[in-house]
């Protein structure tokens, strides 16, 4: 099947005081209708800025080069800003790492998701209304229609992270893209929300990736894995064949250091574990 | 220190509890929120008490009031045996050093418009004599000590990513040596590998300087690994508590029972059995369309 997002070769750098920074460095990405992608890896490797590139959503210091940017059947590289944004927030949206800066303050919760229901949606008020205590109650927010009259900071960090989910599933994307998306909820409002997500998926064959640091969500996720670190793929393969026998050091470190893998009084980190590693293939 | 062997206590709540009131609209009739509803908890010095529970039900409300940011509806509160009501007295500076938050949300927590290495000096500046020169050493010690590169000293916050952005809000919380650190979910934006080093850096902090921590998370391989007492918490209400090993060896209340059952697994077989459940699914489900 043809990929619904597929990338190759981006790169993203940054001018900083210090000269550029690249953040990415020349990595390939593609993923197909009805598929869970999982991208994993180190802190600071890239992958929120990766997404955000996609989006076009990169401050003007960021440079963003790259060979393929296709969605859809859509050449993205040559796009105008307008065409883009009849793409972005419509057919892919994003479910930002950090919900409570990406969430406007001085509006209620009701009113940011009820803007994207007729703005995007062209619903009628009242049916906007109506769908938005729906979504509310998909995600598990308690009371939904009285918690729409709130505002962001009236609401604890993992309510924060179900409104910015139920905004992203409003208009039932084509693809995905949930950067961190439960990292602010316990473990039972966490399936949940997997659940929710896979079922739409599997309803409406929207393609999802998801960024974690979390391999258990991967694993109850994801069809196909990519891992990341230092700003490149470290290593790509189907969820089953990544558990069972991870090639690159990095991932089995990644899967050494579960906190329920902890030997003794310290866990080991991926930097002890590559150093005691060193020399083997990569 | 007090050469009496009981264990010293450092914060203490007694009935703590906080009330919101919501209104619907503009006009709707006002509502009360018990968002902290008749919390007792009490963390001897050196030791980690985790509080888990739902979202929403009340972890970082209950921060908040330990840190002495916002004051409690009612109850009393105890730091080092002395009560403590920030309604009625202003906070000291003595105070400011005792007690230190991590929030949850490091990008709200922190200035856009400050440098990384101002972020890290400024409360030695405001709560403390340190001569500059020594600030600066210290910071950029600190800034190393959770994994940062001296390079970053000079950077916003927003050139930062989510994980770089909570260290860095480990880092501030650390400055003033604090004697009570309250973590509100410190490492669930972090990767394995970072989380490890920084759960490695709390432990030995810890062991090297007796602090106490309040350490609220909702990873519960986490708090397993780092808790020496478990709180759980359920819409504003403590439904369990106990040492580590009873709450986790031995779960009495539903919800405790609950949270163990969805913890995600990552045994291969497990993953085995979905991959061929879903594949099935998608089999059935696309036909010979695809
Ligand atoms: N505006 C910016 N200016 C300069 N550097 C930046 C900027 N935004 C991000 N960076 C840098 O780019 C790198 C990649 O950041 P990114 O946010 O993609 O990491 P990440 O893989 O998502 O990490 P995490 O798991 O911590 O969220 C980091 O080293 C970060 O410091
Ligand atoms: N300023 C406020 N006004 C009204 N309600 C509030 C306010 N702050 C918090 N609440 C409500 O109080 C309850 C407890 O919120 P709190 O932030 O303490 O939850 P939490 O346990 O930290 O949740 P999470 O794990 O999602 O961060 C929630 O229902 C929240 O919506
Ligand atoms: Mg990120
Ligand atoms: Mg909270």
């Amino acid at each position: 099947m043809a990929p619904i997002l597929e990338i190759r070769n981006l790169t993203v750098s940054f001018d900083t005081a210090a000269g550029p920074f690249k953040a990415v460095a020349g990595i390939d990405i593609s993923v197909s209708p009805r598929e869970v992608l999982a991208i994993v890896g180190e802190s600071g490797s890239g992958k929120s800025v990766a997404m955000l590139a996609v989006m076009g959503l990169l401050p003007p210091t960021a440079v963003v080069t790259a060979d393929v940017m296709r969605f859809d059947g859509q050449d993205m590289l040559p796009m105008s800003e307008r065409e883009r944004r009849r793409i972005i927030g419509r057919e892919i949206t994003m479910i930002f790492q950090e919900p409570m800066a990406s969430l406007n303050p001085c509006y209620t919760v009701g009113f940011q998701i009820e803007e994207v229901l007729r703005g995007i949606l062209g619903m009628s008020a009242r049916d906007a209304r109506k769908r938005a205590v729906e979504l509310f109650e998909a995600v598990g927010i308690p009371e939904p229609a009285e918690r729409l009259g709130s505002f962001p900071h009236q609401m604890s960090g993992g309510q924060c992270q179900r409104v910015m989910i139920a905004i992203a599933i409003a208009c039932n994307p084509k693809l995905l893209i949930a950067d961190e998306p439960t990292t602010a909820l316990d473990v039972t409002i966490q399936k949940q929300i997997l659940d929710l997500l896979m079922d739409l998926q599997e309803k409406h064959g929207m393609a999802l990736i998801i960024i974690t640091h979390d391999m258990g969500v991967v694993a109850e996720t994801a069809d196909r894995v990519v891992v990341q670190y230092q700003g490149k793929k470290m290593e790509e393969a189907d969820v089953l064949t990544l558990f069972e026998t991870p090639k690159n050091p990095y991932t089995r470190a990644l899967l050494s250091a579960l906190p329920e893998h902890a030997t003794g009084g310290r866990l080991s980190t991926v930097t002890d574990f590559m150093a005691a590693h060193q020399g083997e293939d990569a | 220190m007090a050469a009496d062997t009981s264990p010293e206590i450092v914060i203490e709540g007694r009935a703590i509890t906080r009330d919101y009131v919501m209104r619907a609209g503009l006009f709707g009739t006002p509502r009360v929120v018990h968002a902290v509803n008749g919390v007792d908890f009490a963390v001897e010095r050196g030791k980690t008490l985790a509080i888990v529970g739902e979202s929403g039900c009340g972890k970082s409300t209950l921060a908040r009031i330990i840190t002495l940011i916002d004051p409690a509806t009612n109850g009393t509160l105890l730091i080092e045996g002395q009560p403590v009501d920030i309604a009625r007295q202003p906070m000291t500076k003595a105070l400011r050093a005792t007690v230190q938050i991590v929030f949850q949300n490091p990008y709200g927590s922190l200035n856009p418009r400050q440098k990384v290495g101002d972020v890290l000096m400024e409360p030695l500046q405001l709560n403390t004599d340190t001569p500059a020169s020594e600030r600066r050493e210290r910071a950029m010690a600190m800034l190393q000590k959770v994994g940062l590169m001296p390079e970053h000293f000079n950077r916003y916050p927003h050139m930062f990513s989510g994980g770089q952005r909570q260290r860095i809000a480990i880092a501030r919380a650390l400055m003033l040596n604090p004697r009570l650190l309250v973590l509100d979910e410190p490492v669930s934006a972090l990767d394995l590998s970072v989380q490890a080093q920084v759960l490695n850096l709390l432990s030995d902090l810890q062991e090297e300087f007796d602090l106490t921590y309040v350490f609220i998370s909702h990873d519960l391989s986490v708090v397993r690994y780092l808790a020496d007492d478990v709180m759980v918490m359920l819409k504003g209400e403590v439904v369990e508590r106990g040492s580590r090993d009873v709450v986790f060896g031995d779960p009495q209340h539903e919800y405790t029972r609950k949270l163990f059952a969805a913890t995600p697994v990552t045994d291969v077989e497990a993953i085995r059995a979905r991959v061929a459940r879903r594949a099935q699914l998608l089999q059935t489900q696309s036909g010979p369309a695809t």
